[in-house]
C-alpha cells in the first residue's frame, strides 16, 4: 500500500487553532448554563423507568400472602440457574406455596425469563440495582429478601401488561 | 402372519391384537388415555380414533381388531381433525392449573394438548366445580376437576388389585369418582392408580408437591421390600431419594409395585439415623473413626480369635456380591460358621405381587452358598454357640439381628467382639464394638436374585463420598450436571459409606490379601466362574430386565412360576 501524501497544507491560521481553542471553550461556557445531566450518586439516587430490569423480587399481596404457586418454572427456565424453589402445600385455594424460595444473585443474570415465563406474575424485575454483598452466602436471596409488597412494583406490573 | 396397512407402511400383527397393540408393536403411537396394555378395554376417552378405510365413521384404534388387509390412517385430515375435536371437548372442565399440578411433565393431557390441542378453547363458560383434594385413601388425594373420566383406576383395582373399591358417580359433566359406601380406597396396590392416572386427579400423598419431575434424575433399580424384586426407578434430586416408581418388567411385576415397596423402602437412605463413616468402641462409646484406622483395628481384633471362635452373619438384604466377598473372606481365614438370617412374614402374601419373604436376596444369598437359618430362629446352631461361649467373634452384615428376639439380643452381648457392617442404626450397632458405614442398595452396583431366580441388576442412585454422580455413571439432572459445590441445591448429604463388598475387601488387604476386587462386576464375574447357577452371566446379559437363572436347585425358596 503506498502512503497517502496530504494533499494540501494547513493554512497558517489553521496552524495557530486559536480559532479552534475559541470553538472549544464556546462549547464549555454553553454547557456552563445548559441543565444538569450528572447525578451525585450515592446522594442521589437514579429512580429507573418501568422497562428497567432490576433484581428479580416476590410479590406479596397486600394480605401478606405471596402470588407465588411454587410451580418451578421460573427455575427451569432460568438460564443461569439462579433459582430454586421448593413447594409446600397451604390450605389456601391455591394449594401450593414456596417453602423455599432462593435466587443466587451471583449467577442472576437479569434477562427477566422467570418474570416472562411465571403463570401468576409473581416475580418481577424489580428497580432495584444496588447489590452489594460480601461473600457466596449472602448472595442466596431468601424469601425475606425477595417478597415485595404489590405497591411498590405498581410500576413494573402495569408495565407488564401493556407489554408483555 | 397376516398384514394390514397402517399410514402406508405394511405391518404384521398377531390374530386378535386390536389397531392400538400393533401399531405400537411396529413402533407407531396412536394416542389414547383410557388404554392401557394390561387392562381391560373400556373406550370412553375416544382420543386414539383413527380412520379405517371402507368404515363409514373413525373407528376406536384400542377397542377395533386389525384384520387382514385393513387400511389404517392415524394422520389423516379426518382423524387430525377428529382427535384435535376430542381434545377441546376433554379440555372443556379441565383446569388450566398444570402450574400447581404434580403431574405436569409428565401428564399425558399436557402432551397430547402441546401436539394434538388447538392451543386455545372456544369455550367461554365458567368450567365446573367439582370436590379439590378428596382423600380417597391413606396415601391418595384426588382432584375431581383435573379427572377425565378416563376409568382407568376404577379399571386397575378391580382387575388387578382385585379390589372392587372405586366407582364412578353421576353423569355428563357431573361425573366424578367415589369410594363404594363404608369403603377407603386402602388396598396394598393403590399407588399404581397414581401411575396410570393420565392427568394428575390422583396424587400420592407421600410425593405431593416435593419436586417437579424434570428436576429429578432416575436410575434403574430394584425394590428391596420382598423378595418379588419389583424392579423401579429411583427418583433423585439434591443427592435424596424422593419417589419410587415401577418400572415395566413383564416376567416380574408388569407395570406395578405396592404401596409398602414405594413408601417404605427407601425413606432409610436419607434417614437422620444413618452410619455415616467408621466407628471404634472406644470406654463403652462408638467413636468415629477413620476408615484405615477402623479397618487396621478390626483386623487386629479379628487376628485375636481362632477360626472357630469367628462367626459371619450375611444378609438377603445385600447383593449377591456382597455375600459372595463375606463368604470368600471368611473361608480365607479360615472361618467355617457362616449364615444368614431369613425374614419371613408367614402368611403375608398374595398373588399379585407381595411375597412372605420380606427380603430381596435371599435365594442370591443362598445361591452364592451362605446358609439360611429360617427367621432368626432361636434354635440356630449359631445363635447356641455364642450363648454357649464356643463363638466369640460374631460379623454381622447388614442386618439387624439383635431384633429378631430378646435372646439373640442377649447373646451378642455376651461376645468379645462384635464387627457390624449397617447402613441405619439398630439394636444392633449399639451393641458393636467395631460399626462400619454400609452403603445402601442405592448406593452400589451389584445384583439381587428374586424369588423366581430371575437376577436382576441394580444401579446406584445416590452419591456417597466415594461414588461419584458423573463418574459412577448414574443419570443426572439438569441441576447435576451444572451444579458447583457453591450452590444450594448441590449440597445434599453425601455419606461416608462404603459396600460391604469393599469394607471386606479392605480387610482383607490388611489381613491376607488374597481378595483384591475394585468393582462389582468383576466379584459378579467371579461368581458366574465358581456358581453353577451363574454360569456364562455378566451384567450386560442381565441388562435392565434381568435374567432367569439355569439349572437351579435352590430348593423350597425357588418359585418359577409368572404373574
Amino acid at each position: 500500500m503506498t502512503v497517502k501524501k496530504r494533499t494540501e497544507d494547513l493554512t497558517f491560521f489553521q496552524k495557530i487553532y486559536v480559532a479552534e481553542i475559541g470553538r472549544g471553550l464556546m462549547l464549555t461556557l454553553k454547557n456552563m448554563f445548559r441543565p444538569k445531566v450528572t447525578m451525585q450518586y450515592p446522594e442521589v439516587k437514579f429512580i429507573p423507568p418501568a422497562s428497567y430490569r432490576g433484581r428479580p423480587v416476590l410479590v406479596q399481596e397486600n394480605n401478606g400472602v405471596e402470588r407465588c404457586v411454587a410451580c418451578g418454572l421460573c427455575s427451569r427456565v432460568c438460564p443461569a440457574l439462579a433459582i430454586e424453589v421448593q413447594a409446600s402445600e397451604t390450605e389456601l385455594e391455591k394449594e401450593r406455596y414456596p417453602e423455599k424460595f432462593e435466587i443466587n444473585m451471583l449467577r442472576c443474570i437479569f434477562c427477566g425469563f422467570c418474570e416472562e415465563v411465571c403463570p401468576e406474575e409473581a416475580i418481577v424485575m424489580s428497580k432495584d440495582y444496588e447489590l452489594v454483598f460480601t461473600n457466596r452466602e449472602d448472595a442466596i436471596y431468601d424469601k425475606d429478601k425477595l417478597l415485595t409488597s404489590v405497591d411498590k412494583l405498581k410500576d413494573r406490573l402495569e408495565f407488564l401488561r401493556k407489554f408483555k | 402372519m397376516p398384514k394390514f396397512i397402517v399410514d402406508g407402511k405394511e405391518i404384521e400383527f398377531q390374530q386378535g391384537q386390536t389397531i392400538i397393540e400393533a401399531a405400537k408393536a411396529a413402533g407407531i403411537k396412536i394416542p389414547h388415555f383410557c388404554w392401557h396394555p394390561s387392562l381391560s378395554i373400556s373406550g370412553n376417552c375416544r382420543v386414539c380414533l383413527v380412520e379405517v378405510e371402507k368404515m363409514p365413521k373413525l373407528v376406536i384404534a384400542c377397542s377395533t381388531y386389525a384384520t387382514e388387509g385393513m387400511v389404517v390412517n392415524t394422520k389423516s385430515e379426518k382423524t387430525l381433525e377428529a382427535r384435535n375435536a376430542v381434545m377441546e371437548f376433554i379440555l372443556i372442565n379441565h383446569p388450566l392449573d398444570c402450574p400447581i399440578c404434580d403431574e405436569a411433565g409428565e401428564c399425558k393431557l399436557q402432551e397430547y394438548a402441546y401436539a394434538h390441542g388447538k392451543g386455545e378453547s372456544r369455550f367461554e363458560e365458567i368450567k365446573n366445580r367439582k370436590e379439590k383434594r378428596v382423600q380417597l385413601g391413606p396415601h391418595i388425594k384426588f382432584d375431581g376437576e383435573r379427572c377425565i373420566s378416563c376409568s382407568r383406576c376404577i379399571r386397575f383395582s378391580d382387575e388387578i388389585a382385585k379390589a372392587n373399591q372405586l366407582t364412578f358417580i353421576k353423569r355428563g359433566d357431573r361425573v366424578t369418582i367415589t369410594t363404594f359406601p363404608g369403603e377407603s380406597f386402602d388396598n396394598p396396590y393403590t399407588l399404581n392408580t397414581v401411575d396410570i392416572c393420565p392427568v394428575g386427579a390422583l396424587t400420592n400423598n407421600d410425593f405431593r408437591f416435593k419436586s417437579r419431575v424434570w428436576e429429578m434424575s432416575s436410575n434403574n433399580s430394584v425394590c428391596i421390600g420382598c423378595a418379588r424384586g419389583c424392579n423401579t426407578e429411583i427418583w433423585v434430586r439434591n443427592n435424596e431419594i424422593l419417589r419410587l416408581t415401577p418400572r415395566r418388567n413383564d416376567g416380574v411385576n408388569k407395570y406395578w409395585m405396592c404401596d409398602h415397596g414405594r413408601l417404605n423402602t427407601f425413606k432409610f437412605v436419607n434417614s437422620e439415623d444413618r452410619i455415616d463413616g467408621a466407628f471404634v468402641r472406644k470406654d463403652g462409646q462408638l467413636v468415629k473413626n477413620e476408615w484405615e484406622a477402623a479397618i487396621n483395628y478390626a483386623a487386629k481384633e479379628l487376628k485375636k480369635f481362632k477360626a472357630n471362635e469367628i462367626a459371619f452373619i450375611g444378609s438377603p438384604y445385600s447383593t449377591c456380591e456382597d455375600n459372595f466377598v463375606m463368604l470368600k473372606f471368611a473361608k480365607s481365614i479360615g472361618v467355617t460358621n457362616i449364615n444368614f438370617l431369613e425374614h419371613i412374614i408367614p402368611g403375608n402374601q398374595d398373588d399379585i405381587l407381595i411375597r412372605e419373604d420380606k427380603t430381596p436376596n435371599s435365594l442370591g444369598a443362598e445361591l452364592v452358598g451362605i446358609k439360611s437359618v429360617s427367621n432368626g430362629s432361636n434354635t440356630d446352631a449359631t445363635l447356641r454357640s455364642i450363648k454357649e461361649g464356643k463363638i466369640k467373634a460374631l460379623y454381622v452384615m447388614e442386618d439387624d439381628v439383635a431384633s429378631f428376639s430378646d435372646e439373640w439380643e442377649q447373646a451378642l452381648g455376651k461376645l468379645d467382639l462384635l464387627i457390624v457392617n449397617a447402613a441405619n442404626q439398630s439394636k444392633t450397632t449399639l451393641l458393636a464394638d467395631i460399626l462400619l458405614g454400609a452403603s445402601t442398595f442405592a448406593e452400589k452396583n451389584g445384583t439381587f436374585v428374586n424369588f423366581q431366580g430371575i437376577v436382576q441388576r441394580i444401579k446406584p442412585a445416590v452419591a456417597t463420598e466415594e461414588m461419584d454422580r458423573a463418574l459412577d455413571g448414574m443419570n443426572m439432572s439438569r441441576w447435576d450436571k451444572f451444579g458447583t459445590k457453591y450452590d444450594r441445591w448441590m449440597q445434599g448429604h453425601k455419606y461416608n459409606s462404603k459396600p460391604s463388598w469393599k469394607i471386606f475387601t479392605l480387610l482383607s488387604i490388611e489381613l491376607n490379601g488374597k481378595l483384591k476386587y475394585e468393582m462389582a462386576e468383576e466379584i459378579f464375574n467371579d461368581i458366574a466362574n465358581s456358581v453353577e447357577s451363574f454360569k456364562g452371566l455378566d451384567f450386560d446379559l442381565i441388562g435392565e430386565q434381568g435374567i432367569q437363572i439355569k439349572n437351579v436347585n435352590a430348593g423350597k425358596r425357588m418359585e418359577v412360576k409368572n404373574f
